[in-house]
């Protein structure tokens, strides 16, 4: 037997990083954090311009001709007009070309013109991407407040009566199909019990607020038109509320299993050790962990949930961008679907861009490496 | 075995025929350990005998499900049977803890002056910048370099050793009387290990702190402690002076300990000085 023995001087090894301590302190801790983002958002555009090719290589390998859906029958029997009308939508040129002239239009904010509404396709857009926008952004809201809230109730009582009632909750909200969802709940609360508005963004006979956002209920409130404000709120819910179905039952499952891990980390023990209230150990140590995996899985879920507009679009009547697509698609306006999907891909684009920057806020291990 | 009138004169934190069981299975079986102010007291055993949960059931940060009987007693009360609020209040300010693994046991994503001070402002209600100036003295005594710089850095910038030391300021801020240390060097380096100890020695000679340390190593226990206790199957099988159990043990099971270290251990050190006298 014997003793370890204590050496004399007080060393231990690790003199943390000595040098970067002193001279360049604070400010070096700070402009990792602006390279990272530079560095995120340079990503960004050049995937954009991925996007715009993609979305313009996929428009123009899908089988059929777009003159054959636009022009009328007798038409499409004479060469000379069909010749005429695909060299004035420039369909004649070889297919580069026809990129090149497509996305020099985009960088000025020229999508080309509908061959449907004989709109440009950018007018088009401002006046329905906003009305996705706004449903597509209520679910998400109701399904980050609601899922993260059920989650963490689901893992703090876990195993008991809460916690299985919610699973089997988040499991019925993951399997059903949202446009069934959509149906019955048109049906149930505005057909039988009337308690909800019908289809459209506000009541029909209302003068929709003065245009900032384009959001309703933003701009109403801009404006303090608080009756239209509140129609604008009421239409709104439901159809959000049947959107959000899926990403609620989705997050709760998320965020219940990352809160147990969590839970069972040495610094959630370390902290119960020191005394913290449960609300400070809860919010300050148990969710700013959890929040990672969370905030992984609602910015994809903000994906499905666009594509999910498409449906629930159509079954209330918003007018809104799925609605557009799938009358362009239908068609075959080229442009149009073009324009949806750049439009699509960069708001995909910009969630995941406010995703990775949100890491970068939780966690100082992303930020400072 | 004392009784517990007696400990409870001079101890500053008793247990008393503390028994645990987790689902019905008997993890402890009776244990009486007495800490003295200025005193580290070691736990030694193997896994599995009941030492990490004789130092967990103190701060009543067992397991789900588990179930007490007997008495842990800090000036007066009895730790087990307190209400969880003022159970929240002895954590931390009378009894504070550090943990095995310092990698984990600090929040990666908040600062470490964060993590010093936010305990100080709770249990001592202090401000704002009072905690802060209160944390860098912390980490000063505790040996960290360059302590107003490093509050706002993060742990993942600190070497292990280094981050046992800031676990160890995070247990000391608000003065405890008691610190339970669960293995607090067994996931470091061995030349770390030395200045933790020597630390923690020190601390409790300066502060009078009294120190539980749990630890499965017999020679960190030779190196710091006072008193020792051998645990075996959830039980204290011998207690007494560190140089009395160490050198002339009485019972069978510590016998066994100590002759399954390798021999003359003392010899292959580092080269430094092969001491068992008081590191002071």
């Amino acid at each position: 037997m014997s003793p370890t023995s204590v050496p004399s001087k007080d060393q231990d090894g690790g003199a943390a990083l000595p040098s970067e301590n002193t001279r360049r302190g604070r400010a070096a801790r700070r402009r990792p954090f602006v390279r990272f983002l530079v560095r995120r958002i340079v990503t960004a555009l050049l995937l954009a311009l991925g996007i715009t090719l993609v979305t313009f290589l996929l428009t123009n390998l899908v089988p059929g001709d777009p003159a054959a859906a636009n022009l009328g029958q007798r038409a499409i029997g004479d060469p000379a007009i069909v010749a005429q009308w695909r060299a004035d939508h420039g369909l004649d040129k070889p297919l580069p070309e026809q990129y090149l002239i497509h996305l020099s239009g985009v960088l000025r904010g020229d999508f080309g013109q509908s061959q449907q509404s004989h709109r440009p396709v950018a007018d088009d857009l401002a006046e329905f991407v906003p009305a996705t926008l706004e449903l597509a952004g209520a679910a998400i809201l109701i399904s980050l407040v609601l899922g993260v809230a059920f989650g963490v109730v689901a893992a703090l009582r876990r195993d008991r009566l809460s916690d299985h009632i919610l699973r089997v909750t988040s499991l019925f909200g993951i399997s059903v199909p949202t446009f069934w969802l959509a149906l019955v709940a048109f049906y149930v609360f505005f057909y039988r019990l009337q308690i909800t508005p019908g289809s459209g963004r506000i009541d029909p006979g209302m003068t929709p607020p003065p245009h900032v956002t384009g959001l309703y209920t933003i701009d109403a409130a801009l404006s303090g038109q608080w009756d239209v404000f509140a129609s604008a709120a009421g239409h709104l819910v439901t159809p959000a509320l049947v959107l959000a179905l899926y990403t609620i039952g989705l997050l709760t499952r998320f965020t219940r299993s990352a809160v147990l891990e969590v839970l069972g980390q040495d610094y959630v023990r370390a902290a119960r050790a020191k005394g913290l209230p449960a609300r400070v150990i809860l919010f300050r140590y148990v969710l700013r962990s959890a929040l990672v995996p969370v905030i992984t899985v609602a910015g994809l879920a903000f994906g499905s949930l666009l594509s999910g507009t498409v449906l629930v679009e159509a079954i209330f009547a918003w007018p809104g961008i799925g609605q557009y697509a799938y009358k362009s698609a239908t068609s075959l306006d080229l442009p149009a679907v073009m324009g949806v999907g750049l439009v699509v891909g960069v708001v995909y684009l910009v969630i995941n861009l406010i995703v990775d920057v949100l890491y970068g806020v939780i966690d100082p291990r992303v930020r400072i490496s | 075995m004392e009784t517990a009138g007696e400990t409870s004169a001079n101890g500053v934190l008793t247990i008393s025929d503390l028994t645990v069981a987790i689902h019905g299975k008997e993890i402890l079986r009776g244990v009486d350990i007495a800490l003295r102010p200025g005193q580290v007291h070691g736990l030694a055993g193997e896994s599995g005998s009941g030492k990490t949960m004789t130092g967990l059931a103190v701060l009543g940060l067992l397991p789900h499900g588990a179930r007490t009987t007997g008495r842990i007693e800090l000036a007066g009360r009895d730790l087990l049977s307190l209400p969880a609020k003022e159970l929240n209040a002895v954590r931390g300010a009378e009894v504070a803890m550090v943990f095995q693994d310092p990698a984990t046991s600090l929040h990666p994503m908040l600062s470490v002056g964060r993590q010093l001070t936010e305990h100080m402002r709770h249990h001592l209600r202090l401000g704002r910048r009072e905690a802060r100036e209160r944390a860098i003295d912390l980490m000063r005594k505790v040996r960290i370099p360059g302590p107003e710089e490093a509050i706002d850095r993060y742990p993942h910038q600190f070497s292990g050793g280094m981050r046992q030391r800031i676990a160890i300021a995070v247990a000391l801020a608000c003065s405890p009387k008691v610190l339970i240390a669960d293995e607090p060097t067994t996931a470091l380096d061995v030349t770390v290990q030395a200045g933790i100890l020597r630390l923690l020695r020190g601390l409790c000679d300066d502060l009078g702190l009294a120190v539980l340390l749990v630890t499965h190593d017999l020679g960190v226990m030779s190196a710091v402690a006072d008193e020792v206790s051998v645990m075996k199957d959830g039980l204290v099988v011998e207690t007494g002076p560190r140089g009395q159990v160490l050198r002339e043990p009485r019972h069978a099971y510590t016998r066994a300990l100590l002759d399954a270290l390798p021999e003359n251990a003392g010899a292959e050190t580092t080269g430094t000085e092969p001491s068992e006298g008081e590191p002071a």
